[in-house]
């Protein structure tokens, strides 16, 4: 099954038929990501490439319970975003590729996904600078008389920004309906998050600014998306802005051919201990919904659509090399 | 018909016009509505009209966000070099969301800065910084010198579909000129011949087209005719109506208030220098800021400007007059 994003999903407890979709969802990214690397290192796939292995749980909790016209802004680190947000694969790996089926016709490329027929409506490369687009999105919602949350995506590192200060605050003092979701991986780009500040947790810098906040295992699905449901429909019945720490962990760099020599430091087979995809597995299996067979079929079918897509995206042209006037400035 | 208006209420006419003719006209700042008795939040209320907190990052990445989804906000930013505070957002984020999606989203959005506050306001409060915004892809740039072209432009950056930075001098705000009647509109990329003449072509950009016009003036009395332009927006900026100008003038001075090494000025001249070469008998001349930051002593301030003195002596040089005593 795709796994993409649902038509209008609403916000209920886990059972089996949602855990599938979270599992085949946390799968399609898994597999997309472990193809892209090798794509990378044989120069297939064009510029930075920015994995989330190891981080899944994230987007797929969160983008799988969003509906096509609650926005989406992601980081430099947005394959698994875009996945689980709907973006096609094929289109999406085009666009890593430079090709001129890409879903931004290989303008754009891995920092810059944007879909809009899905909502997925930007990605910057610069740390913070997504932030703030969030709360406009959410602002015009509120005033064309909806109310649909936008979501915005960012690491740790973010959150020492000037700017994520500013957009909290702004979004506070508005009551608009953002819920601001951190990726806390424990590593601002190469460096641990005790090298960048003294606070423990980003959701502590929510209070101050009188906005609701929970820290969550990142790495528990089932957690991810009972919370995230939670505020999101908060946000969705007028309640304001809501901060989302998720504690995860990515287990590959910062972006493929990153040296890593700041990783002896942390332990990633403890992590990979806690692989989401892993504990899903054993709680879907506790509570009778499915076992590792199922899993295996979910593997299975994503690393197929892996396959369609990398022959899809070879298959694409490049593009014209011309910029279309139409492109230089909007008309 | 027309009316005689300050260059600010020139402004302020086209945004009220422009809110009044499409809702989706947002309009922030930092001390919009300080009242309630402010005119824009009268008539639009606070949905429309919005004070935002001194976060210039946050407010223009706000308005990109709005702006994508389909509002036109007008940001007001007091100071253009509180754009610098977001410098981000300004020339890397919403500017760039057009190209990089393949046009699928576009930033409607106006950011409005002041500059040139050369009267006392001393190094951080003076810049004509406009030029180094002219090379941003995907940012448009409007400098109106005149009332009426105050009004126009900022009705066509309301429209344009593209992220427009609209810069207003703070030394013309009170200047009064006459603006026409109803629905007033200038284009982009169109150069105004604001004097003509046969003999040199002056270009002037914001504020120093003012300083170009007093020059013309009085080098008319000694029988100098000098072509005085406007480019009006410098990005898109109009190179051919220069180019037209000099092929028939053969001689180019250029004013530019902003520093030498960051004014459209230098801008033009290489441009010039490329594409009209042949038409020239004369190097072309820039009168700009001296590459300083600006003094607030009096005296030091006027040192490091250009004004119609330095530009008279750059016509004359220009031309191999004989310098008219002053």
């Amino acid at each position: 099954m795709p796994g993409g994003a649902a038509a209008d999903p609403g916000s209920q407890a886990l059972d089996a038929g949602g855990a599938e979709r979270l599992l085949a969802t946390m799968w399609r990214i898994r597999a997309f990501e472990e193809r892209l690397e090798p794509l990378k290192r044989s120069s297939m796939v064009h510029g930075l490439t920015h994995l989330s292995i190891g981080q899944e749980a994230v987007a797929a909790g969160v983008c799988t319970q969003l509906r096509d016209d609650e926005p989406v802004y992601s980081n430099h680190r947005a394959n698994g975003h875009a996945l689980a947000k709907g973006v096609d694969m094929g289109r999406l790996l085009a666009e890593l590729m430079g090709r001129a089926d890409g879903c931004c016709r290989g303008l754009g490329g891995s920092m810059h996904v944007v879909d809009v027929a899905h909502g997925f409506l930007g990605a910057t490369g610069v740390v913070g600078g997504n932030l703030p687009f969030a709360v406009g999105s959410a602002l015009a919602s509120r005033l064309l008389g909806r109310e649909r949350p936008a979501v915005v995506f960012f690491g740790d590192g973010a959150a020492q920004t000037g700017i994520f200060a500013e957009t909290v605050n702004l979004a506070s003092l508005w009551q608009v309906p953002v819920v601001f979701v951190c990726e806390n991986n424990g590593f601002a780009e190469f460096t641990p998050r005790s090298a960048h500040t003294r606070v423990e947790r980003v959701s502590d810098l929510a209070a101050p600014f009188r906005v609701a906040a929970r820290t969550v295992d990142g790495n528990d699905v089932a957690e991810v998306h009972r919370v995230f449901a939670d505020a999101l429909t908060q946000a969705r019945a007028g309640g304001g802005p809501f901060l989302l720490e998720c504690l995860t962990h990515r287990l590959s760099g910062h972006y493929v051919g990153d040296p890593g020599g700041y990783r002896a430091a942390v332990e990633d087979e403890a992590w990979r201990a806690r692989d989401p995809i892993g504990r899903l597995v054993r709680q879907a299996d506790a509570a009778g919904w499915f076992d590792v067979e199922r899993s295996r079929a979910a593997e299975e079918a994503a690393r197929d659509e892996v396959e369609a897509a990398v022959a899809f995206a070879l298959g694409s042209p490049f593009p014209d090399p011309g910029i279309p006037a139409e492109l230089t400035y909007a008309r | 018909m027309s009316h005689v208006i300050p260059y600010i209420a020139a402004i302020q006419e086209a945004i009220r016009e422009e809110m009044e003719r499409d809702e989706r006209v947002l309009y922030f700042g930092q001390n919009m509505a300080t009242s309630p008795e402010d005119p824009f939040l009268k008539q639009f209320g606070p949905d429309r009209v919005r004070v935002t907190p001194i976060s210039e990052t946050a407010e223009i990445g706000m308005a990109t966000g709005a702006a994508v989804a389909g509002y036109r906000p007008v940001v007001e930013l007091y100071m253009a070099e509180f754009l610098l505070v977001a410098t981000d957002q300004v020339v890397n984020e919403g500017t760039r969301f057009h190209f990089m999606s393949k046009g699928q989203v576009s930033v409607p959005m106006v950011m409005v800065a002041g500059y040139g506050f050369t009267a006392g306001w001393a190094g951080q409060h003076t810049g004509s910084i406009y030029g180094m915004f002219m090379g941003v892809p995907g940012l448009k740039v409007a400098l109106p010198s005149t009332p009426a072209d105050a009004k126009g432009l900022m009705t066509t950056a309301i429209r344009d579909d593209n992220p427009v930075l609209f810069f207003q001098n703070y030394l013309l705000l009170l200047d009064e000129g006459e603006v026409p009647d109803g629905e007033h509109s200038v284009p982009f990329g169109v150069a105004d011949v604001k004097r003509a003449g046969s003999d040199l072509t002056l270009v002037g950009t914001g504020y120093a087209v003012r300083t170009a016009l007093k020059a013309a003036e009085t080098l008319a009395r000694r029988g100098v005719s000098v072509e005085v332009i406007d480019p009006r927006t410098i990005a898109p900026l109009d190179v051919d109506t220069i180019l037209s100008s000099v092929a028939r003038t053969r001689h180019l001075v250029l004013v530019d208030q902003a520093t030498r090494h960051s004014s459209v000025a230098a801008v033009i001249a290489a441009e010039v220098a490329e594409l009209g070469f042949s038409s020239l008998e004369a190097p072309i001349s820039m009168v700009t800021a001296l590459d300083s930051s600006i003094a607030y002593s009096k005296p030091v301030e006027e040192f490091v400007l250009p004004d119609e003195h330095k530009v008279i002596r750059a016509v004359e040089a220009s031309l191999g007059l004989a310098p008219a005593s002053t």
